[in-house]
């Protein structure tokens, strides 16, 4: 399916959220990770669960120096 | 002397907020955080490469310091606000440093988007703390709206400019419910003493420290400024006179 993420889209094979972080090669259990599905926050807890449909947009952020 | 400074409750050690950006290098940036004796610093929330390796801001800071995220370059209250929102989960704080930008070039806050947004955020249980125009009304309908502080820009962000307006700065400290903390257009120590001698409650800087020649000295000097600043505020200036007012005794002077 297509979906979106961090802006790009790309076909992916995959069920969850965390598989997907997995097949990205995006430890799910790293700290500091915050993921939002169609502009909702998904908690860490909720990553396995969450199943992704085509179309969903993903944004992956972490914390970077700022101002 | 105790002098707390606080903020939503919360006892901030020092007056001094420090970014964590544009710094030469990762150890200039921790030894100038080091020096500029901060607790606050800020940090932006942006999407991780899904290429290779990127530095773990957090790591690198090793727990020292309290972060405060912020919503840099947002343009929308929607994307502030879910910035906000990924910053509360990726750092389990729900301190916010709201941005809210209306021109790419100037980086001067949308009042109206912020305000809107600010109002979102404290209703969802946020700590917010907005950089706002240099504006009593604005910063007053912050307040009103729950903000924690109000952060007015001296002058607009990276420009070294100083303080543009320190009138402006001065009435809304004399008015402000909530705490004020100087955001944007630090260039120099003195910069940073005019703020807190206004009555600023803190001051926050970024670029000023990060891109002078050199950094941790600048450091060390804003956290001085800072700091001799907030003292001459309690002390209290003399009033300004228009003619000389001698010091020295006028008895006892030789030839009289």
């Amino acid at each position: 399916m297509l979906i979106k993420i961090n802006g790009l889209e790309e076909e992916v094979a995959v069920a969850s959220l965390s598989e997907l972080l997995t097949a990205r090669g995006i430890d799910p259990a790293a700290r500091f990770l915050a993921v939002a599905v169609n502009g909702t926050v998904i908690r860490r807890s909720e990553w396995g669960s969450k199943s992704l449909g085509p179309g969903d947009d993903i944004e992956i952020v972490k914390p970077f120096s700022g101002g | 002397m105790t002098d707390p400074f606080l903020i939503a409750g919360t006892p901030i050690s020092a007056r001094l907020i420090v970014g964590t950006a544009r710094y030469p290098n990762q150890q200039v940036m921790l030894d100038c955080l080091e020096a500029s004796g901060a607790e606050l610093v800020t940090a932006s929330i942006r999407r991780i490469s899904l290429e290779g390796y990127a530095e773990s801001l957090v790591d690198l800071l090793g727990g020292r310091y309290r972060l405060l995220p912020n919503t840099a370059g947002c343009a929308t209250v929607r994307d502030a606000v879910l910035t906000a929102e990924l910053a509360r989960e990726a750092l389990e704080t729900n301190w916010i440093k709201l941005e809210l930008i209306g021109d790419r070039e100037l980086l001067y806050p949308d009042v109206e988007q912020l305000v809107r947004a600010a109002d979102e955020l404290v209703r969802k249980g946020f700590t917010v703390l907005p950089y706002c125009n240099e504006d009593p009304v604005t910063c007053q309908k912050l307040a009103d709206v729950g903000c924690a502080a109000v952060m007015p820009l001296g002058s607009l962000i990276g420009s070294g400019l100083g303080i543009t307006n320190p009138a402006a700065i001065e009435l809304i400290c004399s008015r402000s419910p909530v705490p004020v903390v100087l955001d944007a257009g630090i260039g120099t120590a003195s910069d940073a003493v005019l703020a807190m001698e206004l009555g600023c409650d803190a001051v926050m800087v970024d670029t000023a420290i990060a891109q002078s020649h050199d950094p941790r000295r600048m450091a060390a000097a804003m956290r001085a400024a800072v700091e001799a600043g907030r003292l001459a505020r309690l002390a209290g200036r003399i009033p300004k006179r228009r003619f000389a007012e001698a010091s020295s005794p006028q008895l006892g002077l030789v030839g009289s």
